[in-house]
């Protein structure tokens, strides 16, 4: 039975796993208007301390266990904001400290490889994974269990990132991934040409930079600009072209550098995990790429794209089976790699 | 106090690098300017001119990325999403002020509470040219306006 903690950034989130299956997995966002104390999603570390131990309980609760059931406990070391990460670890230890139980240091982008096989069975190894949220964009091939190489990633913005900030620029709220995907069914995908940053030939790397900057010529050129902060409001039918049109340049990339990074590793599994991943055309576009090319697509269950405890909690199980435990000196580290 | 017009991203970039490259540990550098003026590709450049080996990207979502540098580090710090003077003053950005750091800070206009006083300040406006074309203006320590 295993504790996991994830505090790497907004979310403070706890989960429960029996042999690798989640018995539970509570998320502080989720839990606003629970019976819980109403824990509101805040930015830093003191918000981490105030939810993480009422995120905890819930989350021994929904699993139906007491504490002294814990075989393991593990938490995220990094990426990540390092006040935030340490709050977590800290917590972790403590209570595995307590209860004499091994504990065990995760990699927050080893998780999100590995959430895909929360809830399914996952793809067998080797398998090619794009990893697109808020704050990371990496196409990493996992050859075997604990063997990652990174072939690309952002030199500029996260995926995720372009999204809320062009939600922002269009005067949609906050999460802006969500809100752009449904705006955007109602627009024209081809309503404008936006650029698609490619980079230099062969580059796996991605750049959502220029996207985000071009985004924001055509509106404000147009007077188009934050229409919430000036009280005007623009057509919805513009909005959803201008949406759709930015959709489209974001998961022509992601698609198209996926799509090359399996052909050239010839690996024939491909997964997609984080936020973004729950975006429905990067799904239906991947997935009829991938099946066009003879691959094979995963992609997580909704709770499992955003950041979450259980995917800690499961690569913690799998690293404790086989003999990986950290030592209580492990420390946080803001920019771990894989 | 000098103002630069540059033309394109790379531009941006070169100006970081030169600013960079005479920056001393202990130095903050508050970045002023809106969405798409170029904040990031500014920071790419200093950390090219101060020889980071890391690849600077957005710390919007992180707010604080570190980079191991040869005196310590560098925190590339981006108060985008701080919502108010509690969430600021919970991150500790303060801690970051010290002879082994170097400190970069992307909308330092949320930041004013805990800038110390002797801060470089650089501000990018959109130029009235062409659409890449940007103003640059740095202010050293003695220099700041009031």
């Amino acid at each position: 039975m295993i504790l996991a903690i994830e505090t790497s950034c907004d979310e403070t989130s706890a989960a429960i796993l029996s042999n690798g299956a989640v018995l539970s997995n509570v998320i502080s966002s989720q839990m606003i208007h629970s019976q819980y104390g109403g824990v509101v999603p805040e930015l830093a570390s003191r918000a981490h301390l105030r939810a993480l131990e009422a995120v905890t309980n819930a989350a021994l609760r929904a699993a139906g266990i007491e504490k002294n059931e814990i075989t393991g406990v593990a938490a995220t070391s990094g990426p990540g904001l390092a006040g935030a990460l340490l709050v977590g670890l800290m917590f972790g230890k403590g209570i595995a400290c307590s209860l004499g139980v091994p504990f065990v240091g995760v990699n927050h982008l080893e998780g999100h490889l590995y959430s895909n096989s929360l809830g399914d069975a996952g793809p067998e190894h080797p398998f090619l994974c794009l990893i697109v949220s808020g704050g990371h964009t990496a196409l990493v091939l996992v050859r075997q269990l604990f063997e990652y190489q990174v072939l690309g990633q952002t030199r500029d913005d996260a995926a995720g990132e372009a999204f809320d900030k062009v939600a922002k620029m269009l005067g949609l709220g906050y999460p802006g991934g969500p809100l752009i995907d449904k705006l955007a069914q109602e627009g024209n995908p081809e309503a404008v040409r936006f650029p698609r940053s490619f980079l230099e030939e062969g580059s796996l790397d991605f750049s959502f930079s220029g996207l985000k900057t071009a985004v924001l010529y055509h509106l404000r050129d147009r007077g188009l600009m934050y229409p919430e902060e000036e009280g005007a409001s623009i057509d919805r039918g513009t909005m959803a072209d201008v949406a759709a049109s930015f959709q489209e340049a974001v998961v022509d990339v992601l698609s198209a550098k996926t799509i090359e990074a399996a052909t050239r590793t010839g690996t024939d599994r491909i997964t997609i995990a984080g936020g973004v991943s729950a975006n429905s055309l990067l799904r239906s576009r991947m997935q009829s790429e991938a099946a066009r090319k003879g691959m094979t697509l995963h992609y997580p269950r909704a709770e499992y794209c955003m950041d979450n405890a259980a995917m800690i909690g499961y690569v913690g199980w799998l690293r404790l089976k086989h003999d990986r435990a950290s030592g209580l000196e492990l420390g946080v580290e803001a920019n771990l790699v894989l | 106090m000098r103002t630069v017009t540059t033309r394109s991203a790379k531009d941006t970039a070169d100006l970081g690098e030169s600013f960079g490259a005479m920056l001393k540990p202990g130095d903050v550098v508050a970045l002023f300017g809106e969405l798409g003026t170029g904040k990031t590709e500014f920071v790419k450049g200093i950390c090219a001119g101060l020889q980071i080996s890391g690849r600077p990207t957005s710390p919007t979502f992180t707010i604080i990325n570190e980079y191991p540098a040869r005196f310590g580090i560098v925190a590339h710090i981006d108060l985008y999403r701080i919502g108010g003077e509690a969430e600021l003053r919970d991150l500790g950005i303060e801690s970051y002020f010290h002879e082994g750091c170097i400190c970069l800070i992307e909308w330092a206009d949320r930041a004013l509470a805990i800038l110390p006083g002797d801060h470089y300040a650089v501000k990018i406006l959109h130029g009235d040219g062409s659409e890449r074309e940007r103003m640059v203006t740095i202010s050293s320590p003695g220099e700041l306006p009031s």
